[in-house]
């Protein structure tokens, strides 16, 4: 019998802690029924951008608004399927995503509305938009080429397409085609050559493999600086991030304007088809536009602003220039399905 | 009678809303994507899938077992340590402890340095496949053990000596009479490994392993088409309920003795070389199932202690601890429940609702998360309120996810309590609510006690339906993780991980100390 005492102290001691966490959470400026109650409903965000690259931002957006935020993480697509459940009862007002293939999903399954923001249209670059203005990208990320610069000199390096040659077999790393970043990466391809011409340059990149695809870009860095192969395709803030913690081996890559420039993805958000506050949504948008918004947005994470005037990280600047591509990343979204067979049949696994 | 047919059914019906989204998604044409499928991404992933799992559940079943004999019968030097120790993997997220491993054997890891160094020459690497299969063999195997540690502990010596005395030499005595005593347990610890295999997507992810499960993720998020996504679930379910029958079928071919209570523990005694072999298989074991990855997530976690310890930690244990206990109370009682429905109100609508209801294990996280909240909220729409966002719908879609590990363990107990013991204790006057507390709860305690720690590390370890359904400020130790690891942060995540450790491994002891008393 004591046991079963014990477990009813254990369930009790359960549910009081939940009490507990609730009397907590309500002295953080993100709890519902404080709010409601007096201060005006605080703006709820959904995001797949990681926590800790965002909540900084916010905390700078309320100091400068007086806009309470408050948001939910998971991976993109649950929160756009949570959305399409919620349709008119949603607290959130604004999806914020680090792939514009997912922006694009999310417009496609009418979760997203335009912004009809002068402001935003002026500040966001058209290929980094979508055209209605249901999504801007906020910064930018770049999947560029890295090398081991022991063994290379960067006149010896053109292109993606490139990657593709002969002389590289062997020498090349991949990341799996699982990644989202990969699958943009041949979906704008397929919009700049055509199906068939992409299909051969990936077919060209699997028979130059050094060593299996890797599960992740900071495997890949160091397999280059391990000898293990010459070069390799990464985002570069995985490098940067490397860079920061130790001397490399490894050089950094753009590949030129007159071959199409970097390829580059977005973070980015929209404001939800149903967004109980519009106003405070389109604000924050906005206010990631600004320069304030755009240098912490990419900073925190070493990316590349979308307004090009904004000043990037030393870290990043002493990289180089970069020209990013400026063919419409809507195209990443339209073609990922694409791309995505092409890979398989292809056999980049 | 009928009410207990009622509460199965009810039960079932937690776990039908997922399977009947995923269901009612095999109507929705998917164009050519399961062409494209079937010949480029199908073929593979099955094969994958069938060798990890074959793989898995063989090596879980020999390392649980072997584990589970050596410390309930085997007298060597060490035993009472490695009784509890051996447990403590389950406390690791999957996921984790594929990272660290990674870590410590790749290339650029310690143990590559220290073979190139010695020999000279570069280590060999696992294939992806070998990986996932050490890795999660060495995650899942502590099922094995608690169940099939708790058959030998509670069957007692006097069985063995039954057949000692018949002649039979001790190996015989382990083949023909404590094995198949054990079977159920087996069979039920094995079911789950096999289920948690099948819906694995962390560990494989982080070896590149492509699986079902990778095929399913992939037809979503890649060809952005839920319902294929939906309809392979379906077909993946199909098979397991088809095992999970099986194993049943298995399991009602075989009797069961009651625990000898009178039994004390003895011990085999055991030459020095055999206790030296017993006691090395263990340090092995726990070296490489846990010590080895604690390390490597402990000298990461010194590395970012400074920059990742705030005093939110403090919330996040909070969260991950109350729903750990609550969702172990709620989904132990559910399964509770489930056992007696099928005791008192045997019949093919219980089984069946049994087998549905248990059937969420096996089903990849996000996905059975995406088709509960959307029946949830559908549910909702109907009734006019807003259910989602609310602790009670997080602990119906744990329960949805847990229920075979929580009906697990008090299945098999319960088909212990024969009807014959029932019908004795009658005979004596004990009837009603007297003869559960004199009868039942001293023969179901460790039962109880196992799927309820069961659930609650997994709770604790749990992904897709805690980011989807919490409530806001319920973020979780988990969670932490997560929001670490989507950026590549594997280092950052060793903190919150070993918190998941520090906090699973309380019950860890608790249950050991419980089921020890025997």
């Amino acid at each position: 019998m004591t046991h079963c005492f014990r477990l009813l102290t254990l369930s009790i001691i359960g549910f009081s802690l939940a009490a507990c966490g609730d009397d907590a959470t309500t002295s953080t400026p993100a709890e519902p029924e404080t709010a409601v109650a007096e201060t005006p409903q605080p703006l709820v965000v959904y995001s797949s951008r990681a926590e800790q690259l965002i909540a900084p931002l916010f905390d700078a957006f309320t100091a400068d608004t007086g806009i309470d935020v408050q948001y939910v993480t998971d991976s993109a697509q649950p929160l756009i399927e949570r959305l399409k459940a919620e349709g008119t009862s949603t607290p959130a007002s604004v999806l914020l995503t680090v792939d514009a293939g997912v922006l694009w999903f999310a417009e496609q399954q009418g979760v997203l509305q335009p912004a009809n923001s002068p402001v935003l249209d002026a500040r966001v670059p058209d290929a980094y938009r979508d055209p209605q203005g249901h999504w801007y990208g906020l910064s930018l990320r770049a999947r560029t080429i890295v090398y081991d610069n022991r063994e290379l000199a960067a006149d010896e390096l053109t292109g993606y397409v490139d990657l593709a040659d002969e002389k590289w077999r062997g020498r090349l790393c991949l990341r799996t085609s699982k990644k989202v970043y990969n699958q943009s990466l041949v979906a704008m391809m397929i919009a700049e050559y055509g199906e068939a011409r992409a299909e051969e340059v990936v077919r060209g990149w699997v028979a130059n493999l050094a060593e299996p695809v890797f599960a992740n870009d900071t495997k890949l860095v160091e397999a280059i600086e391990d000898g293990r192969c010459d070069v390799g395709i990464v985002n570069s803030y995985y490098f940067g991030r490397l860079q920061r913690e130790r001397e490399l081996p490894v050089s950094i890559f753009w590949q030129p304007e007159t071959l199409g420039g970097v390829h580059v993805n977005v973070s980015g958000a929209g404001i939800t088809a149903n967004a109980p506050s519009r106003d405070a949504a389109q604000r924050l948008l906005e206010w990631f536009a600004g320069d304030r918004g755009q240098q912490l947005f990419a900073s925190l994470n070493l990316e590349f602003p979308v307004v090009a005037s904004v000043p990037v990280d030393p870290i990043v600047a002493a990289w180089g220039e970069m020209s990013p591509s400026d063919r419409t990343l809507v195209d990443a979204g339209r073609l990922q399905a694409d791309a995505v067979k092409l890979m398989d049949r292809a056999g980049y696994r | 009678m009928t009410a207990w047919r009622l509460a199965a059914l009810a039960i079932a019906l937690l776990m039908l809303l997922p399977l009947g989204v995923a269901v009612g998604a095999l109507a929705t044409p998917t164009g050519d994507i399961w062409a494209h499928l079937t010949e480029h991404v199908l073929p593979a992933v099955v094969r994958n899938t069938a060798g990890l799992s074959v793989c898995v559940a063989i090596a879980s079943a020999v390392l649980g077992g072997t584990a589970a004999w050596l410390t309930a019968m085997v007298d060597f030097p060490g035993r009472r340590f490695f009784a509890w120790a051996l447990l403590l993997p389950l406390a690791l997220p999957g996921y984790v402890i594929a990272f660290a491993l990674a870590g410590v054997f790749d290339y650029s890891g310690a143990v590559a340095n220290l073979w190139q160094s010695l020999f000279g020459v570069r280590m060999p690497r696992l294939g992806a496949g070998t990986a996932s299969a050490v890795c999660l063999s060495l995650t899942l195997y502590p099922y094995v053990y608690l169940l099939v540690r708790q058959a030998f502990v509670t069957q007692g010596q006097r069985c063995l000596e039954v057949a000692q005395s018949l002649g039979m030499d001790r190996l015989t005595g382990f083949r023909r009479v404590a094995l198949p005593m054990a079977r159920p347990w087996f069979a039920t610890g094995v079911a789950l490994v096999v289920m948690e295999t099948l819906a694995d997507f962390g560990t494989v992810k982080v070896f590149n392993f492509d699986t079902f499960t990778t095929a399913i993720y992939g037809a979503w998020f890649g060809l952005f088409s839920l319902p294929a996504a939906l309809q392979l679930s379906a077909l993946l379910l199909l098979f397991v309920a088809l095992a999970v029958a099986g194993e049943q079928f298995w399991r009602s071919k075989a009797r069961y003795v009651s625990r000898d209570a009178a039994a004390r523990p003895r011990y085999l005694v055991v030459s020095r070389t055999q206790a030296l072999l017993a006691c090395t298989f263990c340090v092995l074991l726990f070296a490489v199932a846990f010590v080895v990855p604690v390390l490597q997530l402990v000298l990461w976690a010194i590395e970012m202690a400074s920059s990742e310890i705030t005093l939110r930690y403090w919330s996040f244990v909070r969260a991950s601890v109350s729903l750990g206990v609550m969702a172990a109370v709620f989904v132990t009682l559910l399964g509770l429940l489930l056992g007696y429905s099928e005791r008192r109100a045997p019949g093919i609508a219980t089984t069946w609702s049994v087998r549905i209801a248990t059937l969420g294990y096996a089903m990849p996280g996000t996905v059975l998360a995406v088709g509960f909240f959307v029946a949830v909220s559908a549910t909702g729409d109907w009734l006019g309120v807003t259910l989602t966002g609310t602790i009670l719908v997080m602990l119906l879609a744990y329960a949805a996810r847990f229920l075979a590990v929580g009906y697990g363990p008090l299945g098999t107990g319960l088909q212990r309590i024969t009807p014959n013991i029932d019908d004795a204790a009658r005979g004596l006057g004990v009837s009603g609510l007297s003869l559960l507390r004199r009868v039942h709860w001293p023969m179901l305690r460790t039962g109880v006690a196992t799927a309820a720690l069961l659930v609650f590390v997994d709770v604790m370890k749990e992904l897709p339906i805690t980011l989807l359904t919490r409530p806001f400020g319920w973020d979780t130790l988990a969670v932490r993780i997560f929001q670490l690891t989507t950026e590549g942060e594997w280092q950052r995540a060793a903190i919150p991980a070993l918190a998941i450790v520090a906090a699973g491994l309380l019950p860890v002891l608790w249950l050991h100390r419980h089921s020890d008393r025997h």
